[in-house]
């Protein structure tokens, strides 16, 4: 019992205090679970990370659910993703409910018309940092390329194409590399 | 039902969304544009305000939306549908394939993904950039009424790069402008230019 709340209140600070996103969440984790209360071994941590990054959901969600799982089972799991969702939940629905009339005032308007361009340019240098990160060989510069183009032509034309296609499409491409790697192997080995 | 549609969207949302994030920025985008929901300006409002906010922007969007469109109990749906697909993969692989992502064929699938994430995530922010400050939303409404820049959207977001620059310079090449200092520095520039 001691251990569920312990859990709760830890993952409700790191809800509560991570700005940023995921990234900056998986340090706070670290620091909280690996070096001060030990429940987790620096190896079991890593394995949590990548295992974070590679499935959908948002990093932070992924994270708990897996350390809460760990340390507490499905309760702990559980306990965990609420306490991590539950301060962006409260200040968001309070936020929400006086946005409108805040964003009535001309002040607030005309800030937020400049707020819009700082959007804009913080996705734009998100997926720039990406890009310079990303492994650049063939397969993956066919698929980017592939991905940009089909998203801007979906766009301006107004064609009917979802984003999950692209993103499915791309994983099925991936699996498709692997295995013709795999048969230029075998057929490597015959000979 | 709203709250259904809510729930559903936000469950597809959490289910495909790779990488976190930004990541989930072109599936949220789409989703709240197709239903009516909001429009993009309402949408890029709202992710000022998640990246302003502590906490993951998917929570953050969700919530925010799901209050808009629904109320409290929107909030809830939108909320509840993006974190359950994490939630119960995630315990799936922590209680029964821990190594899961060790396996060949699910990397040989992560390595297709990845490109297609930063390819999204681009031309995401490349798209918005056409919209609402060049003013190109489409090919057949650029033939038919022209292009309508927002000048001083294009000058906000000039400054916002020159500064980001000189910030980068000034600390030796080693840190970016902090997001929330960024979106301040742009509210600024927006009430005095617009």
């Amino acid at each position: 019992m001691k251990k569920m709340l312990s859990l709760f209140l830890s993952f409700l600070k790191i809800g509560a205090f991570t700005f940023g996103g995921g990234y900056a969440m998986i340090a706070l984790i670290e620091n909280e679970f690996v070096s001060k209360k030990k429940w987790i071994s620096q190896e079991e941590f890593l394995d949590m990370t990548a295992i974070a990054e590679s499935t959908p959901g948002p990093i932070a969600v992924n994270s708990a659910t897996y350390i809460g799982y760990v340390t507490g089972g499905v309760p702990g799991a559980l306990i965990s993703t609420f306490g991590v969702c539950l301060p962006s939940f409260v200040l968001i629905y309070l936020i929400s409910l006086f946005f409108d009339k805040f964003l009535a005032l001309t002040l607030v308007s005309k800030a937020f018309k400049g707020i819009q361009a700082c959007v804009i340019y913080l996705i734009l240098s998100a997926g720039f940092k990406l890009f310079k990160g990303m492994k650049k060989d063939p397969v993956t510069i066919v698929i980017f390329s592939a991905v940009v183009a089909g998203m801007l032509a979906v766009s301006l034309f107004s064609l009917n194409f979802s984003t999950i296609y692209f993103i499915l499409i791309s994983g099925t491409v991936g699996i498709a590399v692997y295995v013709c790697s795999l048969i230029k192997a075998h057929g490597k080995e015959k000979k | 039902m709203i709250l259904l549609e809510l729930f559903l969207s936000f469950l597809e949302i959490g289910a495909v969304s790779f990488g976190g994030g930004y990541a989930m920025i072109p599936l949220i985008m789409e989703k709240v544009t197709a239903h009516g929901w909001m429009s993009e300006e309402d949408f890029l409002n709202i992710v000022a305000v998640a990246e302003s906010t502590p906490g993951p922007i998917a929570i953050n969007a969700a919530t925010f939306i799901g209050s808009s469109q629904a109320g409290f109990l929107g909030a809830l749906c939108a909320t509840v549908g993006v974190v359950l697909p994490a939630l119960i993969i995630i315990l799936l692989i922590a209680a029964i394939v821990r190594n899961l992502i060790k396996y060949k064929p699910v990397q040989a699938f992560l390595a297709g993904l990845r490109p297609c994430i930063v390819g999204l995530i681009i031309s995401t922010g490349f798209l918005l950039l056409l919209k609402n400050l060049i003013g190109i939303s489409s090919v057949p409404g650029v033939i038919d009424s022209g292009i309508r820049p927002d000048f001083r959207g294009i000058v906000i977001l000039a400054l916002l790069v020159a500064a980001n620059f000189a910030f980068w310079l000034s600390t030796h090449k080693k840190r970016k402008f902090p997001p929330i200092l960024m979106i301040i520095f742009a509210a600024i520039l927006g009430m005095l230019l617009y």
